[in-house]
């Protein structure tokens, strides 16, 4: 308890502390420190505090007795202070939306354990679980693939075995081959991964479960190095370096879904709803690509190498138009409907005009 | 932190719950020890206390013995102060653990630790090394960890709002709009999805259901109104509203590309077809489907000089324009 804690808060441990040491019994001071977060020191505070408690009137008593002798706690006489406190709607809110979304986690064959505790925690909150269903939490479950592979990477985890993923790299646009040894199935931002140590790249990884193409399980036991610690992900999914190569982008109206979907290091707002952003990153392959994707909403200012490859691509892309013939496709696995045909006779008007 | 004010909450909670008679507040200070003499400071302390209680969800009750009662009283009903009994499977606390570790550093992690702490009180043993972190122990669903993080600041007072019932006020940016708008919304709900958080409800202005997301709100949300204020009407399901608004649209246009070989790996990926252009030595043809026009031009421009549209013509000219417009 180094943070300043209010007298509320600290009322609201101790009303829990005496029901903690009660339906245990006998408790150890150090395991109970533990449990609430709390040096033994801070402990033996509020367990004074709890024994000095008087009333008094209408007779002078204390309500309150108990001991710490030895390390042990007891409490001897607690009147009516002997259950917790009922859930606040918070509280019950939060385990509740947290339960429900790990109903949804995919790869969970035995769901049995949370719609128990469900039903359990809703008996329990009474009124104040009615709130929690207006908060919902939907877990992004891409198609049937990836929930089968959430179930594979499972099996892999228990059996601790090595996979093979062929993944797709939107940002380079290619499909890579790697062997991982699975450490967890995460789900962030509403969306199932895979972390592991990736042989291939030699360090922790994560794998969005909709990028994967295949993947096997391997007959080979998963042996993640040593200094293999799984990322913290609350500080978000991309940190990137100061090493990386700093890239301006200025976004129009229509583009400001960039500054959303991509962690920059600054977004400035202009005129006309405009947005200057700026975000660093090792690779600025992908950037040319989303500088291709946005079109006239959102233009590379800086590096001027970058500014020159999106130019580049895009008049190459271009002189594609004018140069491959048009006519040369037959067929096309029996997509040809009577609706394309009469596209495609719409189409050549167009060019003899 | 004051020690006084603590030891002085515990006693007022210990005598009230203790009586089955409603006190007056007169009685309360005979009783409690640490009120002031004063009769002005204390019915002033006294108010805070009560207000204290409340906000941790003491359910406080107010009211008077006999109908002749002048002054009226409190107490607190044992009944409606102690959680329930609750008694958990092994595979019951395990997940408990697991749950309360959701919220991690997010807007309600501090509701969902205040919940454990209580059922931990309440004599179940949930998962403790998996609350602190240690994650390898966990019982039962081995290595599955999943997060749920409030980044937009805006999640704070729309919880509250969607909780206590309130109207709030906010200015919002609509997609692809350069200008905030002010909107005044009755709030009935809040969804995640696809990572995102979306609020559901009444818009005042608008005299419709709208769904708004929370990271496009500029600026403060306020509450426009006091709590209860707002009711959801029956059988509303915020989550469908949600899904009803962003669900993916059919496919149903073909487009016929022209990929270069080795390359295009995206657009192969959700193909109906790949072949060897026989006119075009290394290139494919690529047909796939896609559900809107304008999104698939920008995803196929995307690919540069190593797609090419081939058909439908609008789409084969919205790429052309969207080149054009990337050279401008």
């Amino acid at each position: 308890m180094t943070a300043l804690v209010t007298s509320t808060e600290r009322l609201q441990r101790l009303l829990a502390l005496v029901p903690y040491v009660m339906s245990r019994k006998v408790v150890g001071l150090a395991e109970t420190a533990e449990a609430f977060g709390i040096s033994e020191r801070e402990l033996v505070d509020d367990l004074n505090l709890l024994w000095c408690v008087e009333l008094r009137a209408p007779d002078p008593y204390c309500p309150i007795d108990l001991s710490y002798e030895g390390g042990e706690i007891v409490v001897s006489q607690a009147e009516s202070m002997g259950r917790p406190l009922r859930l606040a709607v918070d509280e019950a809110s939060a385990l509740l939306v947290a339960l429900r979304m790990l109903a949804e986690v995919p790869g969970l064959e035995d769901r049995s354990a949370m719609s128990r505790l469900i039903a359990k925690l809703e008996a329990a909150a009474g009124e104040a679980a009615s709130v929690s269903a207006q908060v919902a939490v939907q877990v992004d479950i891409p198609d049937h693939e990836a929930e089968g592979y959430a179930g594979q990477i499972r099996a892999a985890l228990s059996a601790r075995r090595r996979v093979h993923l062929r993944y797709y790299v939107p940002g380079r646009d290619e499909a890579t081959e790697r062997d991982v040894d699975p450490m967890r199935l995460l789900v962030v931002e509403g969306r199932p991964y895979l972390e592991g140590w990736c042989l291939r790249a030699e360090g922790m990884r994560l794998f969005r479960l909709d990028r994967v193409l295949s993947l096997d399980v391997l007959d080979v036991p998963s042996a993640p190095p040593a200094e293999a610690e799984p990322v913290d992900v609350d500080q978000g999914l991309f940190r990137p370096s100061p090493d990386d190569a700093l890239v301006e982008l200025e976004l129009s109206a229509a583009g400001r879904w960039v500054a959303e979907y991509y962690p920059c290091e600054s977004v400035t707002d202009l005129e006309d709803g405009r947005l200057r952003v700026a975000l660093r990153t090792p690779d600025t392959g992908w950037v040319r690509r989303l500088a291709m994707r946005l079109g006239e909403d959102g233009r590379v200012v800086s590096p001027p190498s970058l500014v020159a490859a999106v130019r580049e691509a895009a008049t190459a892309a271009l002189a594609n138009y004018v140069a491959l013939p048009l006519q040369a496709h037959g067929p096309t696995g029996g997509n040809c409907g009577s609706t394309r045909a009469r596209v495609h006779s719409g189409r050549e008007g167009r060019l003899r005009r | 932190m004051s020690k006084r004010k603590t030891e002085r909450l515990l006693g007022l909670v210990v005598c009230l719950l203790s009586s089955r008679r409603y006190l007056t507040a007169e009685q309360v200070r005979a009783a409690v020890p640490g009120y002031p003499e004063q009769d002005e400071l204390f019915k002033r302390m006294f108010e805070r206390d009560k207000e204290d209680l409340r906000e941790l969800g003491v359910p406080l009750e107010t009211g008077v013995n006999h109908p002749f009662d002048d002054d009226p009283g409190y107490r607190i009903s044992q009944q409606a102060y102690q959680l329930p009994e609750l008694r958990l499977e092994a595979d019951e606390a395990a997940v408990l653990g697991l749950a309360a570790r959701v919220w991690r550093r997010a807007e309600l992690a501090g509701a969902a630790a205040g919940a454990l702490l209580k059922l931990r009180a309440a004599g179940i043993d949930a998962d403790p090394k998996g609350a602190d972190g240690g994650d390898e122990h966990s019982p039962v669903p081995e290595g599955i960890e999943p997060r749920l993080g409030t980044p937009e600041p805006a999640f704070g007072p729309l919880w509250e709002a969607v909780r206590d019932r309130r109207p709030v006020t906010f200015s919002y940016r609509a997609a692809g709009r350069s200008d905030p708008q002010r909107r005044e919304l009755e709030p009935w709900g809040v969804v995640n999805r696809h990572g995102r958080w979306y609020v559901a409800g009444w818009d005042r202005g608008r005299e419709a259901v709208r769904v708004f997301r929370l990271g496009r709100i500029a600026g403060p949300v306020k509450f426009s109104g006091p709590a209860g204020r707002v009711s959801v009407p029956a059988g509303t399901d915020v989550r469908e509203l949600v899904r009803g608004r962003d669900s993916a649209p059919a496919q149903e246009h073909t487009a016929l590309l022209r990929v270069r070989a080795g390359a295009g790996v995206g657009l192969r990926r959700h193909a109906v077809s790949v072949r060897a252009d026989e006119s075009a030595p290394g290139w494919d043809l690529v047909t796939t489907r896609f559900a809107d026009l304008g999104w698939f031009a920008d995803y196929a421009a995307s690919f540069g000089p190593d797609a090419v549209v081939l058909d439908p013509p609008d789409l084969r000219e919205a790429v052309i324009r969207h080149l054009k417009g990337v050279l401008a």
